[in-house]
């Protein structure tokens, strides 16, 4: 299994930042996921989060719903997510789940991350997990040896920063802007100071998520952070593709754009 | 809660409203207002992006001071009395009680407000809350449009920019309301994503919000969210049981046996059930709608059968399945239709101090039609799901018992349903 420190190590040592894509599980296929993933992963991805597909995704933007949507209506289970993990983890990515809380409470958290640990998955990503909440999370995912990461936001002042990244490991989700999922014209102007104030209160990496899209946005976000974080744009182009083939071929060369953007 | 002065008792008009003397002197804090994360027991809390804690912690501050000042109650117990038409009245209704068992039957006439439902009381708290936050644009999710009215109305009052987020689907069934918002100058999003209702509604509200939190408030229609909505929500709401509780003691001289009302969310449920909760002697009963049957995705039926688990921020009950995720719920009431609960009341189920109880679309639909005939009075087809509550639990309770119903609603804008149900 590839850790998240063997990743950020690796890239530092290349002097560059590491590239994180996300795909739900289940999208455009079960299988289709898996293979999406891998190609993003041998066309540079670092690290693949796997989103565990949720009914009521209020932090995602229109691109993610519709693949969430159509990942549930497909009958995705947590089931088929720890196959997706397990299958993306053998391309020799970091791979993570990120998902909203209630169905890692409703399954239970010490079996969810026992089951993720044994998928191969190295941590995961809660979006909507407060600190002050997290404290059944942090103790399963300690226990099974996995990574929580969660989110700073522009809006965070720095005493809720602070306290935020003590209950980070792997590294620090930066929002690069006020708003939901969804890649933008640009990125948001507060997502450096965001990443600063953060480097003040943690010596972990840090990563952009939220609006990058292209190569030129990942080369931009490169510059300050440790990571770029991009979701909903290899989404858009599994979305737009007439069928997976020529949607797979359009997730890798994004991948390839990408990983060429981070190494700039 | 030992504390035998009971709340807004003593103090009439402004200062009853929100808080009484001892809790002024206590600094504001009650024994029942959840704890500083916002728990009530184990349920409540908040499970948002952290992009929101600083809103919500905002609105938290700005709301722990207003309700201690004595210009924000007054004004708001102005707005209360001047425009939404408080104190509303209470209304023995005798001809329908026959039907109960002998039981006798009070109604708490939130009918009677401006915009015609007991939504009326929170928004105008909420609203001069974003006044005092400086904010200069309201949001509000809504199912069957009464929240969107009520929001819209509020807006306009106090010249807040509009949006009113509201499921396709109830968009549809609740046409008129549409077209009240608009014409109080909201503008109405349709939201055509999952169910299509006030979950999906709610969901869409919330983005809005993280987007353009910096001059929004999210204008929470209910007792459930993220703290501190359930706790501002319900004390925006709390005066309906302050009066009916004085109005009841004036009319028979002691406290009813029975305080009934419907839960959707839990604001009508909670508004009035708050004043009653140290009075022992008092039952409190929650109608939900139980819909078509007991079957999946056929009910609303959040306390009565659903598990513990999170939605739209808060920790509650929960309608969902194995691995969590959201089953969508159904009710003839476009405002019961909710597939989660305020964390209050899961605090009172599982501590028994209130009883939660499911009422079937025809159960509902009867009382609607037995109110209007026997009394001449037309309620929401929310508000009947209490109604219908009422009668069993009058048979129940016997002819000495005294039931004080929260009729939270008018029906005018339920009458395409009850068209369509009794084809008029």
């Amino acid at each position: 299994m590839t850790t998240l420190q063997t990743v950020f190590e690796k890239a530092r040592a290349e002097n560059r930042s590491a590239l994180v894509g996300y795909l739900p599980a289940g999208f455009p296929s079960k299988d289709g996921a898996v293979a999406a993933a891998t190609a993003m992963v041998e066309a540079g991805c670092d690290v693949i989060e796997i989103g565990l597909p949720y009914s009521d995704p209020l932090m995602d933007g229109p691109t993610i719903q519709d693949a969430v949507h159509r990942s549930l209506t497909n009958g995705t289970r947590i089931g088929d997510v720890m196959r997706t993990v397990e299958g993306v983890a053998k391309s020799g990515a970091a791979t993570l789940v990120m998902t909203y809380w209630n169905p890692v409470d409703r399954y239970g958290a010490e079996r969810f991350a026992r089951e993720l640990a044994s998928a191969g998955g190295t941590g995961t990503i809660t979006p909507d997990l407060t600190p002050e909440e997290s404290e059944p999370w942090l103790a399963a995912s300690k226990e099974a040896g996995i990574d929580t990461v969660f989110l700073v936001a522009p809006s965070s002042p720095d005493a809720r920063i602070s306290r935020v990244v003590s209950c980070c490991t792997g590294f620090v989700y930066a929002a690069s802007l006020m708003g939901v999922t969804g890649a933008r014209e640009s990125v948001g102007a507060a997502a450096e100071g965001v990443v600063k104030r953060t480097r003040s209160h943690t010596s972990l990496p840090v990563c952009v998520g939220l609006g990058v899209g292209n190569g030129r946005q990942a080369a931009e976000v490169a510059a300050y952070a440790d990571g770029v974080i991009v979701g909903s744009a290899f989404i858009r182009r599994l979305l737009d593709a007439p069928d997976e083939k020529t949607g797979l071929a359009a997730v890798r060369e994004l991948a390839d754009e990408l990983a060429r953007g981070v190494r700039r | 809660m030992t504390d035998s002065v009971h709340r807004g008792e003593h103090l009439t008009g402004a200062e009853g409203v929100l808080i009484t003397p001892a809790d002024l002197a206590g600094g504001g804090v009650r024994g029942d207002d959840p704890d500083l994360r916002g728990k009530f027991g184990v349920f409540g809390g908040r499970y948002v992006p952290e992009a929101l804690i600083p809103a919500l912690d905002e609105v938290a501050a700005e709301y722990e001071k207003a309700k201690t000042d004595l210009g924000f109650i007054r004004e708001f117990d102005h707005l209360l009395r001047t425009y939404a038409g408080r104190p509303t009245t209470l209304t023995e209704v005798p001809r329908f009680a026959e039907r109960a068992g002998g039981a006798r039957i009070l109604l708490k006439r939130e009918d009677l407000t401006h915009t015609g439902a007991h939504k009326i009381n929170n928004v105008l708290g909420q609203a001069l809350l974003t006044k005092r936050l400086g904010k200069t644009r309201v949001i509000a999710e809504t199912g069957a449009g009464q929240h969107g009215v009520a929001t819209a109305t509020a807006a306009a009052l106090l010249g807040l920019e509009c949006v009113i987020y509201m499921g396709a689907v109830d968009c549809e069934r609740q046409a008129l309301n549409v077209a009240r918002m608009k014409l109080l100058g909201a503008t109405v999003v349709p939201v055509t994503n999952g169910s299509q209702t006030l979950k999906d509604a709610i969901n869409e509200a919330f983005r809005d919000w993280v987007t353009n939190v910096d001059h929004t408030h999210y204008l929470f229609g209910t007792v459930a969210g993220p703290h501190p909505f359930p706790e501002i929500v319900r004390d925006f709401a709390r005066i309906i049981g302050v009066e009916a509780r004085r109005q009841v003691l004036e009319l028979i001289g002691r406290l009813p046996d029975a305080v009934a009302a419907a839960v959707g969310g839990g604001s009508n449920a909670i508004g009035i059930f708050h004043a009653f909760l140290d009075d022992e002697g008092v039952q409190l009963h929650g109608y939900e709608a139980g819909g078509r049957g007991a079957e999946p995705g056929e009910h609303a039926l959040t306390l009565t059968q659903g598990t513990i688990g999170v939605l739209h921020g808060s920790r509650t009950y929960v309608l969902q399945d194995e691995e969590g995720q959201t089953i969508e719920s159904h009710s003839i009431s476009a405002g019961l239709d909710y597939p989660g609960v305020g964390p209050e009341h899961a605090w009172l189920k599982d501590s028994g101090r209130a009883v939660y109880h499911g009422v079937t679309d025809a159960e509902a639909m009867e009382a609607f039609s037995l109110l209007a005939r026997t009394e001449g009075i037309i309620p929401a087809i929310e508000s009947s799901h209490a109604l219908a509550g009422a009668l069993k639990l009058g048979r129940e309770l016997g002819p000495d018992a005294v039931i004080l119903v929260n009729l939270s609603g008018r029906g005018d804008k339920d009458m395409g349903t009850a068209m369509k149900y009794f084809n008029l």
